[in-house]
């Protein structure tokens, strides 16, 4: 049995962004604070902390999971895409690029989890229905209210065909 | 943010146990975290350990045998709603995994945890007992199983010993010739009421009835005044009847004020998504879908 005692550390290999990363970990690490605070990725945003609002999400082997309630220990051995992953140097992701020509940003607080969450979705279901997107996005909450825009650029680019997987 | 605490991962039930009996109130079980973390967090519970049961073999397993269908603790709600056999054998337990929380919780949340943590406010309990759940607890003392009715005591209560472990649910699949639905309300993170009702069809006739109601009150439970009150109809009548059943129901919930609502409020959308539900699956019993929508309103 694996035991990590109370104020120790263990070490955790995981790939973020397609790089390799070692890092020291305390059971109690959020995923959000290492990618935040020791990795300088800020993408990930803490805003409700109880897995309501979709803000910190990020994907762990391709699942959208809310960084802020998700031990940093659960992602060894495991790929973190935040969406510091998403473009290709340069180039962006379709996703990116329908969100731009649709406005379908206004403050940016909530995007980088709606980019995540509709890229799970468009992996899995490159066709859905509007009622599905909406589904789907339940938990990714825009206080903005933009969503009419953030349905239209998600099912553009369903539509277009563009994704990458 | 978490105050620190030592990770236990056994991989054996017994192991598991064994801590628990050892660390007591100072342990607490952890699968996907999505409960037990935010009561962590909040300062709700103060623990030095948790104990880690994912990496116990078996546990997330699902399988099927004998008109039974067992889903493992740590089955995520992703696998149940995608998995071949429970889509198969219980199809309407798929279609609610689908629609539990949303899709972050979903991808770690565990059946198991869910149960065990038994917030009033959760789909699965209710569902579950629809299909006659059955709770398999086990100890190093040995193995038991309960019926989910009476493993769910109250709001966060159960009738786990502290050395237990949740292991599986066992499901028993409906006869054939069952239609069922489930319908859900709120507006809130978690439903406000669920409703889940099953009619199997003995020829022109509704043979049983499940009607069960969750959210309400501080448990899920079936309504056997309405089931009875059902049973022997015949199907072309259960929509004149739907009024009487859903009031029945109204009778024997035992709502609780809370934030989602008075428990008045709550007795009157007991009546109003017992009809609404009963009617969907009348509609399926005899072959139609109703393609109902109401706001703020999941129907499975």
């Amino acid at each position: 049995m694996n035991v990590i005692p109370i104020q120790s550390s263990s070490k955790i290999r995981f790939r973020v962004n397609g790089g390799a990363v070692e890092l020291d970990v305390r059971p109690e690490a959020l995923l959000l604070d290492v990618l935040r605070d020791r990795l300088q990725l800020k993408g990930a945003r803490r805003s409700c902390d109880m897995q309501v609002c979709g803000a910190c999400t990020v994907l762990v082997d391709g699942a959208p999971v809310s960084a802020c309630t998700y031990l940093a220990i659960e992602a060894d051995g495991r790929e973190v895409l935040t969406v510091e992953g998403l473009a290709d140097g340069d180039r962006l992701d379709p996703l990116q690029e329908a969100f731009i020509e649709h406005g379908a940003v206004q403050c940016g607080f909530c995007t980088s989890g709606m980019l995540l969450t509709a890229k799970t979705l468009l992996a899995e279901e490159p066709s859905p229905s509007p009622e599905r997107v909406a589904e789907y996005l339940r938990g990714n909450l825009c206080r903005c209210t933009g969503y009419r825009k953030i349905l239209d650029a998600i099912l553009a680019c369903a539509k277009s065909g563009a994704t990458r997987a | 943010m978490l105050r620190p605490f030592a990770l236990y991962q056994p991989t054996t039930v017994a192991e598991a146990s064994d801590l628990l009996a050892r660390e007591g109130a100072n342990a607490a079980l952890y699968a996907g975290g999505t409960e037990v973390l935010l009561i962590l967090k909040e300062g709700l519970l103060r623990v030095g350990s948790l104990i880690d049961v994912k990496r116990v073999p078996g546990l997330a397993a699902i399988r099927a045998d004998n008109g039974h269908l067992s889903i493992g603790a740590t089955a995520t709600h992703r696998t149940v709603e995608n998995d071949a056999t429970v889509r198969a054998r219980c199809p309407l337990v798929a279609g609610v995994a689908r629609h539990v929380a949303n899709i972050r919780v979903r991808s770690v949340g565990t059946v198991g945890g869910n149960l065990a943590f038994a917030d009033p406010h959760s789909d699965l309990a209710t569902v579950f007992l629809a299909f006659d759940a059955v709770v398999h607890l086990a100890s190093r003392r040995g193995a038991r199983t309960l019926p989910l009715a009476d493993f769910v005591r109250g709001q966060y209560e159960t009738a786990r010993e502290e050395d237990e472990i949740l292991t599986a649910v066992r499901l028993t699949a409906w006869p054939a010739h069952t239609a069922g639905a489930y319908a859900k309300f709120g507006v809130h993170e978690r439903p406000t009421l669920g409703v889940a009702v099953a009619l199997t069809r003995h020829g022109d006739a509704v043979g049983a009835v499940r009607v069960a109601v969750g959210c309400v009150g501080p448990r899920p439970q079936r309504i056997s005044a309405a089931e009875e009150r059902l049973c022997g109809v015949s199907l072309a009548d259960v929509a004149r009847h739907a009024g009487e059943v859903a009031e029945l129901a109204a009778r024997e919930v035992d709502p609780t004020t809370d934030l989602h609502g008075s428990a008045e409020y709550k007795r009157d959308m007991t009546r109003v998504f017992v009809r609404r539900t009963l009617l969907v699956a009348v509609a399926r019993a005899a072959g139609r879908d109703t393609h109902e929508r109401h706001p703020h309103t999941v129907i499975v």
